[in-house]
């Protein structure tokens, strides 16, 4: 099996780092659309009880609907490719995101916007340089969600022709070949995984006061 | 010079039947350090926040040397005095020196100021420039963090300062060395300080004049001295013979 995986591997590399390469793409693409829709409602909601309840309900609703059901129920609408699979990743991101921005927003103490104001800043400067600043790490952690979520399900959308690792494992699945399931399920693993690690890497360099020592 | 004036200050909130500031009349010298003393709920933080515009009055005015601050704007207002209270409100996510700088950099003051600015206020409080203007708010101790608070309000060099139980998280070793420095930085300055506090032996060590209010109204308003000779009535009474009542405590535990 372990031969196998390898031969496939040499003989296709070209062709995996292209899939691997459409993973990514699909994938942040997908992410940065999910953030674009998702920070600015989750901020929007976040100024009221109402607010929240009418803007965070319906993609809690959307959430529970399966990615792969999403993509189905595309098909008709969008056809197949690249734009119901986008679509239909990004649904699975906003609610994270959303939810998150919501409550990074909310947490800001009430004396931190006080303070902010008391010393002169205006409304806007508030928000840009104390309650954004301040919502940030836990909107970050909810970007993370998303990113994490996508990559792994992104292999769906080579399903409905939209490319990326999940093809190998649809022709493993075909074929009746387990060093492909293998080679394409371990690769979107890494992939999902090691994101996350760059993810917080990089949070953990843009935003240094969160890792110090007491 | 009248640094500040309160001309029948009221301030009834919408979801209450009384007036948490009632009618509240007083002038204050400049230079002079008031300390209003007060329980909880008595309106005396509320008097602090209309004074520099976090809340409107209902009824009446206030003057600042001069300028009904009512026809100013609120920013304005604010960015000319000091304001620190007892959460502190340091910004965490940035270091020391960006929270002594907050607002010279949103006025734009040039690098070199600001950061000249930077090390004198921390001089004045005590921590040395060096170790502390990179750090971050959560590697200070309580106590330093309020030193940073009282530097961030003291940056653009306001002549009145609004503090709103600035020591009251503090324990109380701390708290009276702060106490202390603050009446020195006082002294030195000559500013016009104005201190909340339910503190009765704070309000009285630190005031020159102390306010005392109960239920929105101003009972009284005198130098400790005056005050404890003359209390105008039984509430002030009742009060001070309370901080006595603990006074004896501490001297009968003594032998």
């Amino acid at each position: 099996m372990w031969q196998k995986m390898c031969e496939y591997i040499a003989d296709n590399y070209m062709k995996i780092l292209l899939q691997v390469r459409d993973h990514l793409v699909i994938s942040l693409l997908a992410l940065a659309a999910a953030v674009i829709i998702g920070v600015p409602i989750g901020y929007l909601a976040s100024k009221s009880a109402k607010g929240e309840k009418y803007l965070t309900v319906p993609f809690q609703m959307l959430r529970v609907v399966p990615s792969l059901a999403i993509l189905v129920l595309l098909i008709p609408v969008m056809g197949t490719g690249i734009k119901p699979a986008m679509t239909a990743l990004t649904v699975l991101a906003i609610p994270p995101i959303l939810l998150n921005t919501v409550v990074g927003f909310r947490e800001v103490p009430a004396f931190m916007v006080e303070s902010a104001s008391g010393i002169g800043m205006t409304d806007r400067e508030v928000l840009k340089k104390v309650r954004i600043p301040m919502a940030l790490p836990m909107i970050l952690a909810g970007i993370r969600t998303g990113l994490v979520e996508i990559i792994a399900s992104a292999t769906l959308a080579a399903k409905i022709g939209a490319g990326g690792l999940g093809e190998i494992i649809f022709t493993g699945l075909g074929l009746n070949r387990p060093d492909l399931l293998l080679i394409g399920g371990i690769l979107v693993a890494l992939l999902s995984l090691g994101s996350g690690f760059l993810f917080d890497h990089i949070v953990g360099r843009a935003l240094p006061y969160k890792n110090l020592k007491e | 010079m009248e640094a500040i004036a309160y001309q029948g200050v009221t301030k009834k909130f919408n979801n209450s039947e009384v007036n948490s500031v009632d009618h509240v009349s007083a002038t204050i010298a400049e230079g002079e350090f008031i300390t209003i003393l007060g329980s909880s709920g008595c309106g005396k933080t509320t008097l602090l926040k209309m004074t520099n515009r976090l809340y409107e009055p209902t009824e009446g005015k206030i003057i600042l040397f001069g300028e009904d601050i009512s026809t100013v704007d609120p920013i304005v207002v604010r960015r000319r005095m000091g304001y620190v209270i007892q959460q502190v409100g340091l910004f965490p996510h940035m270091t020391i020196e960006d929270n002594i700088a907050a607002i010279p950099k949103l006025s734009k003051w040039d690098k070199e100021r600001i950061n000249n600015r930077v090390t004198e206020l921390l001089e004045l409080i005590d921590l040395d420039p060096a170790t502390y203007r990179k750090r971050y708010p959560s590697q200070l101790s309580g106590g330093q963090q309020q030193r940073v608070g009282l530097a961030r309000a003291l940056v653009t060099d306001p002549k009145i300062m609004l503090m709103d139980e600035p020591f009251g998280a503090i324990d109380a070793i701390t708290r009276l060395n702060l106490q202390n420095e603050l009446k020195k930085i006082h002294d030195e300055m000559k500013k016009t300080f104005l201190l909340v506090t339910h503190d009765i032996n704070e309000a009285f060590k630190l005031g020159d004049r102390v306010m005392i209010m109960n239920a929105g109204r101003l009972l009284q308003f005198d130098t400790p001295r005056n005050i404890v000779q003359n209390p105008a009535d039984e509430f002030v009474d009742t009060l001070i013979r309370s901080a006595r009542d603990q006074e004896e405590f501490w001297e009968a535990v003594k032998i």
